[in-house]
């Protein structure tokens, strides 16, 4: 670096060579690393109260908090009638939206000519995927509670999980066309290339291809099915005593389990409501990360393969 | 088989069309029950036949604007973070934790408002009347609209070319100035779609809003975020849980009336969100 000439004055020398300091750069720097924060502070605080409040009710009951059944003492208490419904929807959302989810998705990316029927299905799946939970409980309500009657038996938990099908059905549907369009064109060209039919080339080489991604997708969707709790109000879950489990009998679930608790007042005792719905809320976090968890580890395994390592 | 495909894909626009169907008959049902007045009078009371709607739009609005002060920043924030500012292997972390957060139930996060935010936030920093509040639903809402906020903003931002920022770079640009002169101004339709559907989810969260934020089955009128306030989807748990079925009166054929203010309100933004993400798509 070579000096400036002596004639240029002190304050312009001092703006060439001082420091700079980019004050703007920093905030901005510091607020985002602050937002980023804020957001792991609130999902860890969260946590960390579910464990705080939610311990101490499986120390009290032991495993009897799972196998026990609901009334009106929280010290007597269990989950077992929510699990029951909570399983049973579950198997639901396999049986019912998987395979016309799936269909669907062959459909749309596999046979379908690219018309005006085509781009209005994706429209509005698209739509319904945005659609509030609450809406397909109202849904739920008048179809399968009301019409379907002679199937569901009313408000039973055939009849809740006929309405989560239905919700995560434009899920399914989104993230399994996401996978077969990522199966790349020349595995199907090869097909047609020796003579296969659309379907041969379906089956055998864009699905396989295409399964890892389709089964995350069904993986996160039984996670968000299994936390709704607003369209089970809505289709009749039961949130006070109920005498036996059966699938066409009155209903509860997890999620409606936390509800009700949640909002019951706090008692004297070893443990109150407020740990009866913490400790609910902690296995249903429990179930839904096992399901993230096990979804991020397909993924993440199927795009290794897909890069050769 | 493709005519069984073709039926599978169908069903999603039987299911739309009894969406329409069931909340349009339900709202004449209830329309043809009460006079119009009645959607004017002074606040939410079912059983007694006052449906003022104006105390829940107000609820709603309330509670969906406290959700995007929160979300906004701090998925905004996150966003840019992870995508601008973040090194490869802080990425790695803090990307699946976010996902752990958009995978909390939402009845979870209503937990969470009414029995952490309230008593331990909103009651120790303000004098709120009960033990809800519109503050604390707000907050939770905003909680659990984060992770959407922040997923949508970064796809947005790093659909964004890095040629964009290498040039901005080459003229001798800062990093802070290439981000909010370069990179953000590219990326807005990204970012206004981010923030849209945001505001749809907000606006048709439910579990928060009934468990945190509303009083139980009615509500006076309220504009003040201290107070508990009842939202269009706490109004809808409100008319189908708790009461008989068996009666079927204005005050249960409500909750179609209201489906349908609920379903216009959120297809309209999530179809403006969606022609903005398009617009993004579209340009790079």
């Amino acid at each position: 670096m070579t000096a400036l000439s002596p004639t240029v004055p002190a304050t312009v020398r001092s703006a060439l060579t001082r420091r700079q300091r980019n004050v703007g750069g920093i905030v901005l720097h510091v607020s985002l690393i602050a937002a980023m924060l804020f957001t792991l502070l609130v999902l860890f605080t969260l946590i960390g109260q579910i464990l705080v409040e939610g311990i101490p009710m499986f120390r009290e009951r032991g495993t009897a908090f799972i196998t026990g059944t609901i009334g009106s003492e929280p010290t007597k208490i269990g989950v077992w009638p929510g699990l029951y419904g909570s399983f049973f929807i579950g198997m639901g959302v396999i049986v019912l939206a998987f395979p016309i989810g799936i269909a669907s998705a062959i459909y749309l990316e596999e046979y379908a000519h690219h018309g005006r029927l085509t781009r209005f299905i994706q429209i509005n799946i698209r739509n319904l995927a945005g659609v509030p939970a609450v809406i397909y409980g109202v849904l739920g309500l008048v179809i399968f509670v009301d019409w379907l009657k002679p199937i569901t038996n009313g408000e039973s938990v055939i009849a809740a999980s006929l309405t989560l099908a239905v919700l995560v059905l434009p899920i399914i549907i989104i993230t399994a066309s996401e996978a077969i369009r990522s199966v790349p064109q020349g595995l199907r060209e090869a097909g047609y290339g020796v003579g296969a039919t659309k379907w041969e080339v379906t089956r055998d080489h864009v699905l396989p291809y295409a399964a890892p991604g389709i089964l995350t997708g069904m993986v996160l969707s039984i996670a968000r099915a299994l936390g709704e709790a607003a369209p089970l109000i809505l289709v009749g879950a039961i949130t006070g005593l109920l005498p036996r489990t059966s699938l066409t009998e009155k209903f509860t679930a997890l999620p409606i389990l936390i509800y009700n608790w949640s909002g019951r007042p706090s008692k004297d005792g070893a443990v109150s409501w407020e740990n009866a719905a913490a400790g609910a809320a902690l296995l249903l976090l429990a179930l839904v990360f096992v399901f993230n968890v096990f979804a991020v580890i397909l993924r993440t395994r199927y795009e290794r393969k897909r890069i050769g390592l | 088989m493709r005519a069984v495909f073709l039926g599978a894909a169908l069903v999603s626009i039987l299911i739309a069309a009894l969406i329409v169907y069931v909340l349009s008959r339900g709202t004449v049902d209830f329309l043809r029950e009460i006079d119009l007045s009645q959607l004017f009078d002074t606040g939410w009371f079912p059983r007694r036949d006052r449906f003022d709607i104006s105390t829940l739009l107000v609820a709603s609005v309330i509670m969906g604007s406290i959700a995007m002060v929160v979300a906004v920043p701090a998925g905004l924030g996150t966003a840019i973070y992870l995508s601008e500012y973040a090194r490869p292997r802080v990425r790695a972390v803090v990307k699946p934790i976010i996902e752990v957060l958009a995978g909390i139930p939402s009845v979870v996060v209503g937990y969470f408002a009414l029995r952490f935010i309230h008593p331990q936030f909103v009651d120790r920093f303000f004098d709120p009347t009960s033990n809800k509040s519109m503050l604390a639903g707000g907050i939770g809402i905003g909680i659990l609209v984060i992770p959407i906020m922040a997923s949508i903003s970064e796809d947005a931002l790093r659909a964004v070319p890095g040629s964009l920022r290498e040039a901005s770079y080459g003229v001798g640009a800062r990093k802070s100035t290439t981000t909010v002169k370069i990179v953000l101004p590219a990326a807005v339709s990204g970012l206004v779609a981010a923030s849209i559907i945001a505001v749809s989810r907000a606006i048709g969260e439910t579990m928060v809003a009934t468990m945190a934020g509303g009083p139980d089955g009615s509500g006076t009128f309220t504009k003040f975020p201290l107070e508990p306030g009842l939202t269009l989807t706490a109004a809808m748990t409100n008319a189908a849980g708790g009461t008989d079925q068996a009666i079927k009166g204005a005050s249960f054929n409500v909750l179609f009336f209201l489906g349908l203010v609920l379903f216009l309100i959120t297809l309209f933004l999530n179809l403006i969100g969606d022609r903005f993400v398009q617009r993004v798509r579209n340009r790079y």
